[in-house]
């Protein structure tokens, strides 16, 4: 068991985001987190990833607890994530983007950069060799240089799942990957989580509305509806399960 | 008891200039770095008309009033609109040109020195052993007045209410058809017209001059701050507070500093609630 | 292709390189000298200012304040009789740490609300200078400053500072100094890392990288390179008062470095020797120059946010983009 959330709520002034949540990720496994808008997905994700404080629960990764520690000491401790709405450093290229996402990964600081010493030698190499293993494997090595304004949107989204993969994680966090991309682009993304599952033996926790996708591709699925787990199993249950068709066909999904 | 006077009319004039500015900040999203220039010109503008034309005073201060409320929308249209989108501190440079214009057009005209204006009450009345000047009084008096009207203007009317529908949320005023140029000008000209309104009540008893309201405008914005960017009560009770703590304690402690205390405590402060006291996150 | 344009900017640079060394025997206007020594000095301050605001996105406007931490620390040791050059490391180094101790609370603020916290804290700072008479002279400031004390060189003997060509080198000594940190730090992962927190904090943060330090750390180092600024001002203007941390410095290196250009190496210097050369040529406008200026403010901010340096980066990539599309064009004709 790789990520524990256990009993995991978030109130609102009022609103209640996320409800009584307990679920495992397990090592090596694609688990998929899904329900109609609103459901607090993505609230959840703030939660494990420490932009967010629960209101009550805790969060384990590995056994030990990582509740209310702030992002960048959750990312050290390798949980890497992307955003619903394709978060990445505008103003740069694409390789420094990704040069940002190795960094907590380098240890050279003010003295090593100021005197080019034996650090920031290290740091650039291994920096640089990351960088290039991970353009190939998203598939952006000829925009390398390229400022990240001028990508199209799937090309962005390859980008920010690199810049979550650079940095070595345990466990990736996926937020709608395919978010408003086309049926050719959402599928070289399913491939590239493929990928990531079999080549990196990364752990997937993916956020997705496309429920053919999801079946494809998740090995459990868990199902939120305002803000509770009904549901969870691998696809075959989870499709058969009545509670799960009533808050879908209830709600009007995009299946 | 005497310097509580004197802070309550301090105060009243804080409240006034904050309050103005923390109207415009509610719908910029910035602070008006020339706000405290604008009211040094509204004071520059009433001594102006009263001298060389010979106004009388209350006819003066309402014409000095329309010319920094024009004044105000002129600044809107051309200093902050066109850099609405853009990233803050293009607007900071903007305002100091336009600050710089505002100091420098005022010292060619008028001189660097500083000038008196006619007192026009100069009569003083003592109560419980305290003496209050009439034109301090009319200070204190105008100025809650000024709050009170605005406070109904926003509350009560239609354009107070849209005004306050803009600065919570943009976007939707947009989407439910709300000209918001249009807002925000309106926002710029009440903002100015009435601190202009406080800088001429005010004139007669200290000097003016033309670097008179730079220190005056961050006093406006530590007040602002601490009260909440945005939050028109914020501005009312820092106003009034930090008028009473400088008057009460520049008697007690040393006066020179009290300056620094108000600065100091602005960045203790910040340091605690790194969004003001009432305020709310900036994106 | 692209090695030819890097070696034309190496020559670029060794050719101002040179001009720089030579400039003494190039202008004979003491003057004129005197504006370029200036020039060079602010350079420092613009370029120092540029890291926390150009590269790491936190508008700091104590930066005169910082100067005039450096600058008072000088003017205070060198007149006890203690060396310049253990005076000024050492002063630089006290507005560092005071800029370490600022940086503590006010850094937690973001945007406008640090922007008028360092506002503050830098008029703080003049008010305080102008009052502790014991300390700092009150509004009179402090005069007498002693010059750099001489050095000795092997081989070449001693050099003293009272000549303007001794001064311009010093300056042109420690401007080259904080270009070469400059470049070092910009042009690292740990530069990279200020850009990251620049252009979108949060997400910086959930890539791990600690946001906070990394804006202390730009701006301590940002203040240490204020603070030698003005103890090096401090020593050859030989008088200094508390305008020497005013806000309007602040203004003057803010304005400098978004016409100049921010987030570049060569803007800040062109700024910081242009602005205040044409203003001089506008001297004969008396005080309707500054309303020339202010507007003309108005106007580059407005149309040129990037500053001269952006709009040349900008030629500099169409120039690019249009090179690799012909080649495309020629590849794909020959392919």
């Amino acid at each position: 068991m790789l990520l524990q959330v256990k009993s995991v709520s978030k109130h609102f002034a009022g609103l209640v985001a996320v409800n009584d949540v307990s679920f495992d990720v397990r090592q090596a496994e694609i688990l998929s987190i899904v329900g109609p808008n609103g459901a607090g997905k993505s609230v959840l994700f703030g939660l494990i990833s420490g932009m967010l404080r629960p209101t009550y629960g805790q969060v384990f990764l590995q056994g030990e607890e990582i509740t209310g520690l702030k992002p960048h000491r959750v990312a050290e401790r390798g949980i890497a994530r992307t955003f619903q709405t394709t978060a990445l450093f505008d103003q740069l290229r694409v390789v420094d983007n990704l040069a940002i996402g190795y960094r907590l990964r380098t240890t050279g600081g003010f003295w090593s950069t100021l005197f080019h010493g034996r650090r920031w030698k290290e740091d650039k190499d291994r920096t640089t060799a990351q960088v290039t293993e991970t353009l190939q494997f998203i598939g952006l090595a000829n925009k390398a240089f390229h400022f990240v304004s001028t990508l199209s949107q799937a090309e962005q989204k390859r980008l920010s799942i690199g810049v979550a993969l650079i940095s070595q994680p345990k466990i990736i966090l996926l937020d709608e990957p395919t978010g408003g991309l086309i049926v050719e682009d959402t599928d070289q993304i399913t491939d590239l989580i493929q990928k990531i599952h079999e080549q990196k033996k990364i752990t997937v926790c993916l956020i997705e509305h496309k429920m053919r996708m999801v079946m494809g591709l998740a090995d459990r699925i868990i199902v939120l509806n305002f803000g509770s787990v009904i549901a969870e199993g691998t696809p075959a249950e989870i499709s058969r399960n009545p509670q799960v068709i009533e808050a879908y066909l209830g709600a009007g999904s995009n299946a | 008891m005497q310097q509580v006077f004197n802070g309550v009319m301090l105060g009243s004039t804080y409240a006034i200039v904050a309050l103005g500015l923390t109207l415009v900040f509610g719908i910029l999203h910035i602070p008006n770095f020339a706000h405290g220039h604008l009211y040094m010109l509204g004071a520059y503008i009433s001594f102006f008309l009263m001298t060389l034309y010979g106004f009388g005073f209350w006819t003066a201060l309402v014409i000095s009033m329309i010319i920094l409320g024009l004044i105000g929308m002129l600044i809107e249209r051309v200093i902050y609109r066109p850099l609405q989108d853009r990233p803050h501190i293009n607007s900071f440079i903007s305002a100091i040109g336009a600050l710089i214009i505002l100091e420098t057009s005022v010292i060619v005209i008028w001189g660097p020195q500083g000038r008196r204006i006619p007192n026009p009450y100069p009569d003083i009345v003592e109560l419980l052993g305290i003496t209050m000047s009439y034109q301090r009084l009319l200070v204190i008096v105008a100025a809650i007045a000024m709050i009170v009207l605005l406070q109904i203007f926003i509350k009560k009317t239609t354009p107070g209410t849209t005004i306050e529908a803009v600065a919570q949320n943009r976007e939707g005023a947009m989407l439910v058809g709300i000209n918001v140029n249009r807002v925000s000008s309106l926002t710029f000209a009440i903002s100015t017209a009435t601190a202009a309104a406080a800088a001429s009540l005010v004139a007669p008893i200290f000097m003016i001059s033309p670097t008179m309201g730079a220190l005056l405008g961050m006093k406006a914005f530590v007040i602002v701050i601490l009260g909440g960017l945005g939050s028109i009560p914020g501005a009312i009770v820092g106003g009034y507070i930090l008028g009473l703590l400088e008057a009460v304690g520049g008697g007690y402690l040393s006066a020179a500093y009290k300056d620094v205390y108000a600065f100091g405590a602005l960045i203790l402060i910040l340091s605690i609630r790194p969004t003001g006291l009432f305020g709310k996150e900036v994106s | 292709m692209a090695s030819i344009n890097f070696l034309r900017e190496k020559w670029f640079y060794l050719v101002l390189l040179v001009v720089a060394l030579a400039l003494p025997f190039l202008i004979s206007n003491r003057y004129y000298f005197q504006i370029v020594i200036m020039g060079c000095l602010f350079s420092i301050t613009t370029l120092s200012l540029n890291l926390i605001l150009g590269y790491t996105g936190q508008a700091s406007l104590a930066h005169a304040g910082f100067f005039g931490i450096g600058a008072y620390g000088v003017a205070l040791l060198t007149k006890e009789g203690i060396s310049f050059w253990l005076a000024l490391p050492f002063s630089a180094l006290c507005a560092a740490l005071i800029g370490f101790l600022i940086g503590l609370p006010t850094l937690r603020s973001r945007g406008s609300y640090f922007a008028i916290s360092t506002m503050c804290f830098g008029v703080i700072i003049s008010i305080v200078a102008g009052n502790w008479i014991d300390l700092t002279g009150g509004y009179s400031g402090i005069v007498g400053v002693p010059l750099p004390n001489p050095l000795s060189i092997p081989l070449i003997g001693e050099i003293g500072f009272q000549t303007q060509v001794a001064q311009y080198y010093l300056v042109l000594f420690f401007l080259l100094l904080t270009l070469l940190v400059m470049h070092r730090l910009v042009h690292s992962l740990l530069g990279l890392s200020f850009m990251a927190i620049r252009n979108n904090e949060v997400l910086a943060g959930s890539v791990g990288i600690n946001t906070f330090t990394g804006k202390i750390l730009s701006f301590v180092i940002a203040n240490f390179f204020a603070g030698l600024a003005g103890g090096i001002f401090a020593s050859l203007m030989g008088s200094i008062s508390p305008s020497t941390a005013s806000l309007e410095l602040t203004f003057n290196w803010l304005i400098y470095l978004l016409l100049g250009g921010a987030a570049t190496l060569a803007g800040p210097i062109i700024g910081a020797f242009v602005i205040p050369v044409i203003m001089e040529y506008l001297q004969f406008l008396a005080e309707y120059r500054l309303i020339i200026f202010g507007v003309l403010l108005i106007v580059v901010i407005i149309y040129f946010p990037r500053g001269v340096m952006g709009a040349v980066n900008n030629l500099r990539q169409k120039a690019r983009d249009f090179s690799d599309r012909k080649k495309g064009a020629m590849g794909a004709a020959s392919g």
